[in-house]
């Protein structure tokens, strides 16, 4: 495939302004389907079900098979409806939206189409520097998620060049709420990092209604961005009318949204620079590379025939429900993010470090596991932001808050020192089991039997024999250079603090 | 007369994933046409103070507890595949995207 | 002894709770009967292996001192639109030859919990589309009064079984009148309940807002037992009626004692006068209301303005909702799949389904999508949708004046097999008296009123009665069905032609 040529970013926006928009959908984790009694495999507890056994009849479009609606899935819709401060449909519907595709059974995807359950709200993204940027959101209606394809044969498992694809329907009817913003303008050399805010600001919400369980990495979370370019104005001048968008499909982190809003105006921008025109189209999102590719350009096949699902009825939720459910929202990211960081006692800089990684859920919910803020922050800023950004993944996918305040825990007990401490998160990492598991598998733990560490005292103060003398004398940090040996011989699984100890009483015996 | 054309047919063809023949098309073209013209009459009376009927009986609120239940048994699902491997449906390569 | 098949399912149902046969009786009774006459008529497009197995289970429960249902033990014929577990469902199509359903349609899990023993999967037009069952994938289905004509359609495969006496119930589905328009032309009874009286869970879906499944006896109180038996509200159907329901069979008993018919008022549509019934048919409609007047009903002319367009927007309603529902049999999850070689899913997906569907199906899926499509969307099914709106006020206005609504079945008797397939519309002008009730989601039944003069085929009368009085249809159908068969000296289908086995008629 021809390299696409790209225009330095900041000079394609002095020429161009970004105009910005997003579909994400977000997976409920709900115990059922969106409209049959399957397990949900969006929920942890089914996530890691075999190929087609979290099926039932409406899933795979089974002759005589019917949908019902799960009551559950609705409720999620109007709360998350609400926390993106949309005005609820006092009547709202399903459609049905017609086109084959082998991952969906009826060949109709039951979605909403004129009636969505929420429409016309506004959410505020925090930007790493503070900046509130208002997004506005057109509607978040609810609709199923379709089955999983794997492409085998030809190269990587792509549909390129695959022999044959395997069809698993465990995904199929999981209930989504897709959130649709209107055009976002202003946002200039920002429009990356916005994006990037937004689909965080999206997670946050759904985390704190516990209506997701929002792993990006397993698609609970999926963003596709909507980017167009129009030609800059001088001041006073009419605005130019909205250049053609492309449509970045299924970006499925919150670095790659960033990456990809940068890529396809920095693409685009090159592309009119020379002249040319921008093809409204779908396009791929390529993690490896670091770039989008042509999907199916728009086309009067995009016919999807909707009309009103007749095996469904109107959602008609009570005003008392509706207002039930506004009373129970959690509150809004904005004013979260004011309260955790007074809690906390971070300072400007330790919190922006926390909210800019994307962190804020995870440490907020390793503090409630038992760790010290301070703490917390460390493990998750620190050590698993570094293992995430080498591996290229998130950090939130390496460990729970669960398993770092364990960690800490043993620190805080004197089982693990420091550094200890970080061999025992690789093996979490690594999927070798809790902390302690992990201690235990490895033998990792601080030796805390005093005759080994007496025993590598007498064997060090063997080679360093006047080493007491000088302690006794007074100088004290002579002891250095044997707890080093110690900890050398014991590598590293011992408490320097108590190996200190030892050799001061070994020296005031003597 | 209605505005059913070869083309027309031969495009819902394609949208209603149909493989029509030219004979295929060339005969629903006519018939298509000769319906076409006796059922457009519904709009002489569909006037816009109408509202639609979607469901003759109107219900609302129709909802299922979250609960689990009606699953079918791998060997159900796989039941009556054409083709299957690895648990899965076969079929055969997709050309198309995904939408 | 005797013959075990010319039995009503109660009179039937009587002897088998009194012992005096058993349910391996009446059900190998009819097995000979299917093995003797069916190569005619061809009502049956699978029987089943396990009947007899079934029947023996009934008797064994019934021996043990079981309470079992009014009908239990008595056989029942299932049209192919309903999945059933052991028995392949095909909905006349081949795209399903061979399906096997991992589950029961609601109505099939209902009627074997009552004991009812399923016989055989019955003919029909391929996914329902028809008036003539000529549109089976498996061949047609032939009318038991003459092998010439049709039983009408979609479900001839039921009415024919029924009226040739292979079956004392069997269950249909009406999406435009295929319960009612068999059960016209083949002298029969066939109901058609409000919409969401009876579940469609498992019912192979036509048009998702029309269809209705209900039951086809040869009298009006078979019709109501089943009817007790099928309905009721069922979660797995969203559009399921949740409200009990009274006895059908107890409004039956009670109407056949002519009392309902004193001070009832029957309606007359006056748009429908002129629309074209065949002499008998008409006739045959104005002596029943006769005999209805003469026994204290009373006839009133009433207006349905809208009647007239509903061929129009059920013929954009059904092929919209068809074209969707249909999409399913694409060859990936279950039913035939045509191989490309060297083609994409896509292809064989296509070539499946020009391989795998009918004429009239692809007619009807091409129509529909047109329908659905964008820019012609408002104009034909939006417009459809309003249409039904008319003719439910329609309904609204002449049921605030009369009790039940009368008009003959269809336009005419059973044609010819083969006279009308290579015309679609003249068909589809075939269902002008059934469609209303569907568009509407109001209940209607068809019972025998006689035989028309000139061809000496039955006539069907129609009620129609307001969404969810399902009983006036089984009140008034039971006194009418009671002064026919008095002044018949007997049941309608006594004047039959007798089928001997394996062909002929005497
Ligand atoms: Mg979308
Ligand atoms: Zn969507």
């Amino acid at each position: 495939m021809a390299k696409d040529k790209l225009m330095d970013f900041d000079k394609a926006l002095e020429l161009f302004e970004p105009v910005l928009g997003f579909e994400v959908h977000v997976e409920l984790n709900t115990e059922t389907k969106m409209f049959s009694a399957a397990a949900n495999p969006a929920n942890s507890a089914n996530h890691t079900a075999a190929p087609n056994t979290l099926v039932a009849p409406v899933d795979m479009g089974l002759p005589g098979s019917l949908p019902v609606v799960n009551e559950t899935a609705v409720r999620s819709s109007i709360s998350l409806g609400l926390a993106l401060g949309c005005s609820i449909a006092p009547s709202s519907r399903f459609a049905r939206k017609n086109y084959f595709y082998p991952d969906l059974g009826k060949n109709y995807q039951i979605s909403q189409y004129d009636e969505p359950i929420a429409f016309e709200g506004h959410v505020e993204v925090e930007l790493a520097d503070g900046t509130l940027v208002p997004v506005p959101i057109e509607r978040a209606h609810m609709e199923e998620d379709a089955g999983k394809l794997t492409h085998v044969g030809g190269s990587t498992g792509r549909i390129q060049g695959a022999e044959y694809s395997l069809v698993d329907y465990n995904r199929a009817g999981v209930p989504l709420v897709e959130i649709v913003t209107k055009p976002i303008y202003g946002t200039d050399h920002r429009a990356p990092e916005v994006a990037k805010a937004y689909v965080q600001t999206i997670r946050d919400i759904v985390i704190g209604l516990g209506i997701s369980d929002a792993r990006m990495e397993r698609g609970n979370l999926r963003c596709d961005a909507n980017v167009s370019l129009r030609p800059r104005v001088a001041p006073g001048e009419p605005a130019e009318p909205l250049g053609t968008r492309t449509e970045t499909k299924n970006v499925n982190s919150m670095r790659s949204v960033e990456r990809a809003v940068r890529y396809e105006i920095q693409r685009q921008a090159a592309i009119l620079a020379a002249g040319g025109s921008i093809t409204q189209e779908t396009r791929h999102w390529h993690e490896d590379t670091g770039t989008t590719s042509p999907g199916r350009p728009k086309s009067d096949a995009d016919d999807y025939r909707y009309f009103p699902e007749p095996d469904l009825l109107p959602v008609v939720p009570a005003p008392e429900l509706i207002e039930q459910l506004r009373a129970a929202l959690p509150e809004p990211p904005a004013a979260r993010r004011r309260r955790l960081k007074a809690e906390w006692g971070f300072s400007d800089l330790e919190f922006q470090d926390v909210a800019n990684g994307g962190l804020l859920v995870e440490v907020e919910a390793t503090v409630a596991a038992g760790a010290a803020p301070a703490a917390a922050r460390k493990w998750w800023t620190g050590e698993l932001t570094r293992i995430a950004n080498a591996q290229g993944r998130e950090a939130a996918e390496l460990a729970t808050p669960a398993d770092v305040a364990a960690l800490q825990a043993l620190v805080d007990a004197g089982t693990l020192t420091d550094k200890l401490a970080r061999l025992v998160l690789e093996g979490v990492v690594a999927g070798e089991g809790s902390p302690q598991q992990v201690v235990d598998a490895r033998g990792l733990a601080v030796v805390s039997d005093d005759s080994a560490l007496i025993a590598a005292i007498d064997e060090a103060l063997a080679s360093q024999p006047d080493v007491m003398a000088k302690i006794r004398d007074g100088k004290v940090q002579a002891a250095g250079a044997v707890i080093g040996a110690v900890m050398k011989a014991m590598k590293g699984q011992a408490d320097a603090a108590r190996v200190r100890e030892l050799i001061l009483e070994r020296a005031a015996q003597q | 007369m209605s505005e059913i054309t070869p083309d027309l047919v031969r495009h819902l063809g394609v949208l209603a994933r149909i493989q029509l023949s030219d004979e295929e098309v060339e005969r629903l073209t006519g018939q298509l046409d000769v319906i076409v013209d006796n059922i457009a009459k519904v709009s002489e009376v569909a006037t816009p103070d109408v509202p639609a009927t979607s469901h003759p009986i109107a219900l609302q609120n129709v909802f299922r507890p979250d609960a689990v239940g009606d699953l079918l048994t791998p060997a159900q699902v796989l039941q009556n595949a054409p083709d299957a491997a690895d648990g899965r449906f076969r079929v055969t390569a997709i050309l198309g995207e995904e939408q | 002894m005797t013959d075990l098949t010319k039995l009503s399912a109660a009179a039937l149902a009587d002897k088998l709770a009194a012992g005096e046969v058993s349910s391996v009786e009446a059900t190998r009774a009819h097995l000979e009967r299917i093995a003797a006459v069916d190569g005619e008529i061809h009502a049956f497009l699978h029987v089943s292996e396990r009947a007899l197995d079934i029947a023996a289970g009934i008797d064994s429960r019934r021996a043990g001192g079981e309470e079992l249902g009014p009908l239990a033990g008595v056989p029942l014929a299932i049209k192919d639109v309903l999945v059933t577990t052991d028995m392949p469902s095909t909905s006349g199509s081949k795209i399903l030859e061979g399906y096997m359903s991992p589950f029961d349609a609601t109505v099939v899990a209902r009627s074997r919990v009552a004991g009812l023993v399923p016989l055989g999967k019955t003919n029909m037009d391929e996914f329902a589309m028809g008036s003539s069952t000529e549109h089976s994938a498996y061949g047609p289905t032939r009318n038991p009064w003459d092998r010439d004509r049709i039983p009408g359609g979609s479900g001839g495969g039921s009415a024919a079984a029924v009226a040739a006496f292979e079956a004392p119930l069997a269950l249909g589905s009406d999406t435009g009148g295929s319960i009612r328009q068999p059960a016209h032309v083949t002298g029969t009874v066939g109901v058609k309940p409000t919409y969401g009286g009876v579940s469609r869970y498992g019912a192979i879906a036509l048009a998702s807002s029309l269809d209705q499944v209900g039951p086809v006896t040869r009298t009006v109180l078979d019709s109501g037992l089943l009817h007790d038996i099928i309905g009721g509200h069922d979660p797995h159907d969203s559009t399921s009626l949740a409200e009990a329901w009274p006895s059908f069979a107890a409004a039956a008993r009670e109407g056949a004692t002519g009392e309902v018919l004193k001070g009832l008022k029957v309606g007359v549509i006056r748009e429908l006068a002129d629309s074209g019934f065949q002499t008998g048919v008409s006739e045959s409609f104005r002596a029943a209301l006769a005999a209805m007047e003469a026994h204290g009903a009373e006839i009133v002319e009433i207006s349905a303005p809208h009647f007239e367009y509903g061929v129009a927007a059920y013929y954009l309603i059904l092929p919209a909702e068809a074209s969707s529902n249909l999409a399913k049999f694409d060859s990936v999850r279950f039913g035939m799949r045509v191989n490309v070689p060297g083609g994409t899913v896509e292809d064989v997906m296509a070539a499946t389904r020009d391989a795998g569907f009918g004429d009239e199906v692809k007619r009807r899926i091409i129509l529909g999508t047109y329908a659905l499509s964008a820019g012609y969307y408002d104009a034909y099914y939006g417009s459809a949708q309003k249409v039904r709106t008319l003719i439910q006020r329609d309904f609204d206005e002449a049921f605030s004046q009369v009790d039940v609504i009368a008009t003959p079945s269809a336009p005419t008797t059973a044609f010819r097999l083969g006279e009308k397939i290579d015309d679609p519309l003249q068909m589809y002008l075939n269902d002008v008296t059934t469609i209303p009730a569907n568009l509407a989601g109001v209940p209607g039944i068809s019972i025998p009123s006689g035989l028309a003069a000139e061809d000496g085929l039955p006539v069907g009368i129609q009620f129609l009665a307001p969404a969810r009085e399902d009983v006036r249809l089984y009140r008034v159908g039971a006194a009418l069905e009671a002064l026919l068969v008095d002044s018949w000296g007997g049941p309608l289908l006594d004047r039959a032609p007798v089928l001997e086995p394996n062909g002929g008629a005497r």
